[in-house]
């Protein structure tokens, strides 16, 4: 499939990136905000705080003792009004602190840069930063950057393709903080000890690319790399392919190839963390499509709710059908705009009855265009019928888990199967050892 | 807590948006590319091989109606599919063929070929040429009475005559091999709708142009003929030209659900498929072969895509 090209398959997708021209929006902050104590990949976070507590922005209001975790941030200054189990956007019963804010946003004094001497009190300001992969898997920065064989390490790569169609928010950052983005990387290289940066843009964000190529002109460590503007090309094991030519052997990670992947906003805030001592407590959102008033790019503070972060943007146009948290090839899609931001948010998409109809499925015609599309090189339609089967062993041997659930096959799929789905589905069987 | 909840939210896996290409649009581009075929039959064998297409796909779109109206399944005859198995059923029929023969063809196409087995993508063989298949053993005299075209006579009487094929199958009066510019023009004798390479050409490069097909079956197919022809000491133009090669290699062959989804499987299977034509061609008693060879690469097919299978990212192959 690939004999003639040095490139993964990957799909042409129609960008509709409309805000990229919008500068950023502070939205001031809400009446009250919403915190969930799960925001990322790992143990959950315990509250460290108790209603009735005033807390200051900055402050911890969560953390845990389990290493795979990341501290939780008062987004406001306030009141903490309520501790209680609300429903997540992923559909499970999580704690979550509610504050009713006093409009002050008063920054906790004891705030200041963090004293960074070497790799171990770095990796301990990436945690106290509550940093995660901002690029949707939330997973702890401070663990990813900190593998067992940092030493073979050699490269570390920076997302910046955004290829999800609508979204915008990481070419705002470059556009907007290409300083404090590159010094974060910097200090990453830095203390980590990494020989060599790659920021991966793809070609469509041609300002971008100067912009960073003109900041990094006196590093040569650090090399700004056009890639190709198709889908998924921020994917981790497409983008480290597509900078490096290396291929992650099935069941390791980027760290046993010399490689660790990060994304735009999470150098920007680790950048922010390092300068001023201010922790994550606000997050770039893309707010778009076509049931948006007025579609922009806001920084929201982290616990706002999707209703409200509407409203700043002028609202609803018409009836929202389908809200989704994400982009539109892999976000998710919510069943109410109670839902808040969270770290990992980077796009709120809102569509009229016409885009949120799901087409009817139709019979596999063995048309092929699924295994042609796939990144990773597998046979959708194959492991949609094995799926059907409940059959472990194939999906097994036709590798399920190494589906990203990038969304490709479903995408081109004339049937309008539900490909990608039926994937995750699989790899649910695969944990549970199938069903006899 | 939201203003708008549950209930009036669609909440549906992801991907959230998709390709407007789907089943019913490629039927559609595999019709649109068998115009020029079609037109090409009118000019050379007459209006009866319209009628002739028109009724296989009539029929098959009332098979295909009917059988799921009897089952109680869903009615798909809108995904065109039946249709584009009547246009090839019709353009595997000689254009003098009883009405009610090529009706038993859609029969055997669209209920004992296609539906008996699960309706659209669950067949294993291609139902136009299994029907084909069963008409010659079935009804071999008249699935062999070969009009001549009207160009070359001159008048509408039905004369027939041998397949430029059939002349070299008999091994005498080698001179009254058409030229080269009859087989591509397509004014030969032989099944309606594969005389006309030059129409077929277009369609296949129209199903290029639209993704709707890759190239390696055609190639492979095509090529191997070619090839196959030149080590035999034969004329390759004539072979690549003559009978059913240029139909069965973009249009049959290429059917997906009978043939390899891989790449490699592709080339094996146009290769195949090249290979059976020529040797039932020049060693075989019938005179042509292509429907038999892309009827034995469809049932091969599951087991090539089994060993042409690729490595997926990471290395392994399974």
């Amino acid at each position: 499939m690939s004999i003639l090209s040095k490139h993964l398959p990957a799909i042409h997708v129609e960008h509709h990136k409309y805000t990229a021209d919008s500068p950023t929006e502070k939205m001031p902050a809400p009446d009250k905000v919403y915190i969930s104590m799960a925001q990322h990949i790992g143990a959950p976070c315990q509250p460290k705080v108790v209603v009735g507590d005033l807390v200051k922005v900055g402050q911890v209001i969560g953390d845990s003792e389990a290493f795979v975790s990341a501290p939780i941030h008062s987004s406001v200054s306030g009141k903490v009004t309520a501790i209680d189990k609300a429903l997540s956007s992923a559909g499970v019963w999580d704690l979550t602190v509610t504050i009713e804010t006093d409009k002050k946003q008063e920054v906790m004094e004891e705030l200041a840069p963090p004293q960074i001497t070497d790799k171990d009190s770095f990796i301990k300001a990436v945690r106290n930063s509550g940093l995660v992969g901002l690029g949707g898997a939330a997973f702890p920065t401070h663990v990813k950057f900190n593998p067992k064989n940092l030493n073979e390490v050699d490269t570390f790569i920076i997302n910046g393709a955004e290829c999800e169609p609508y979204l915008t928010a990481d070419y705002r950052n470059m556009m907007e903080n290409s300083e404090l983005l590159v010094n974060g990387l910097k200090n990453t290289l830095k203390y980590l000890k990494i020989k060599r940066g790659i920021i991966g843009v793809e070609t469509n964000k041609p300002r971008a690319i100067d912009k960073l190529r003109t900041m990094v002109m006196d590093t040569p460590e650090i090399e700004v790399m056009e890639l190709k503007a198709v889908y998924p090309q921020g994917g981790e094991r497409v983008l480290i392919y597509e900078t490096t030519g290396r291929e992650i052997p099935i069941g390791k990670l980027p760290a046993d190839i010399g490689a660790i992947v990060s994304n735009i906003s999470s150098m920007v805030a680790l950048g922010t963390y390092i300068e001023t001592g201010m922790p994550l407590i606000a997050k770039k959102v893309t707010v778009a499509g076509n049931a948006i008033q007025t579609p922009r790019n806001v920084e929201a503070l982290i616990g706002t709710q999707v209703s409200q972060l509407i409203q700043f943007c002028g609202g609803y146009k018409g009836e929202p059908k389908k809200i989704i948290m994400g982009g539109p090839m892999m976000g998710l899609a919510i069943y109410s705009d109670g839902m808040t931001v969270n770290k990992n948010t980077s796009g709120i998409l809102a569509f009229d009855e016409d885009s949120a109809t799901v087409p009817k499925e139709t019979a596999c015609i063995n048309c092929g265009r699924c295994v042609r599309a796939c990144p990773m090189h597998l046979m959708p339609t194959w492991l949609a019928k094995a799926c059907k089967a409940n059959d472990v062993e194939a999906l097994q041997k036709l590798n399920v888990n190494l589906c990203m659930e990038c969304g490709c096959c479903s995408y081109v799929c004339p049937a309008k199967k539900q490909l990608s789905f039926t994937h995750k589905l699989g790899k649910r069987l695969v944990v549970e050892g199938g069903k006899k | 807590m939201g203003r708008f909840n549950e209930g009036s939210l669609v909440v549906s896996p992801s991907p959230h948006i998709v390709d407007n290409v789907t089943t019913s649009r490629i039927m559609l581009d595999v019709l649109i590319a068998l115009i020029p075929a079609l037109v090409m039959s009118g000019v050379i064998f007459g209006p009866r091989a319209i009628l002739l297409t028109v009724t296989c796909v009539a029929s098959c779109i009332l098979f295909e109606a009917g059988f799921q109206y009897l089952i109680k399944k869903d009615l798909t005859i809108n995904d065109l599919s039946s249709v584009v198995t009547g246009v090839l059923l019709g353009f595997n029929l000689p254009s003098s063929l009883p009405f009610w023969m090529a009706i038993v063809g859609s029969f055997m196409a669209i209920v004992i070929v296609k539906q008996l087995f699960g309706g659209i993508g669950q067949n294993f063989a291609n139902p136009a040429i299994t029907a084909r298949i069963v008409l010659l053993l079935s009804f071999t005299t008249p699935m062999t009475t070969w009009p001549l075209p009207k160009q070359l006579l001159g008048t509408v009487d039905a004369v027939t005559g041998a397949t430029p094929l059939g002349i070299l199958k008999m091994g005498t009066a080698l001179d009254s091999l058409p030229s080269h510019m009859d087989l591509f023009l397509g004014f030969v004798g032989g099944s309606l709708g594969e005389t006309s390479a030059a129409a077929l050409l277009i369609g296949g490069i129209y199903l290029l142009w639209r993704k709707v097909i890759e190239p390696w079956i055609p190639l492979a197919f095509i090529g191997t003929v070619f090839v196959f022809a030149m080590l035999a000491g034969q004329d390759p133009t004539f072979h690549i030209l003559a009978g059913g090669v240029m139909l069965g290699a973009f249009f049959m062959a290429t059917d997906y659900t009978t043939s390899p989804i891989t790449t490699s499987g592709k080339i094996i299977f146009g290769v195949g498929c090249g290979l059976i034509t020529m040797t039932i061609r020049l060693f075989g008693s019938y005179p042509e072969g292509v429907s038999y060879s892309i009827l034995l690469m469809n049932i091969l097919t599951p087991q090539i895509d089994t060993l042409t299978r690729g490595k997926t990212y990471g290395g392994v192959k399974a």
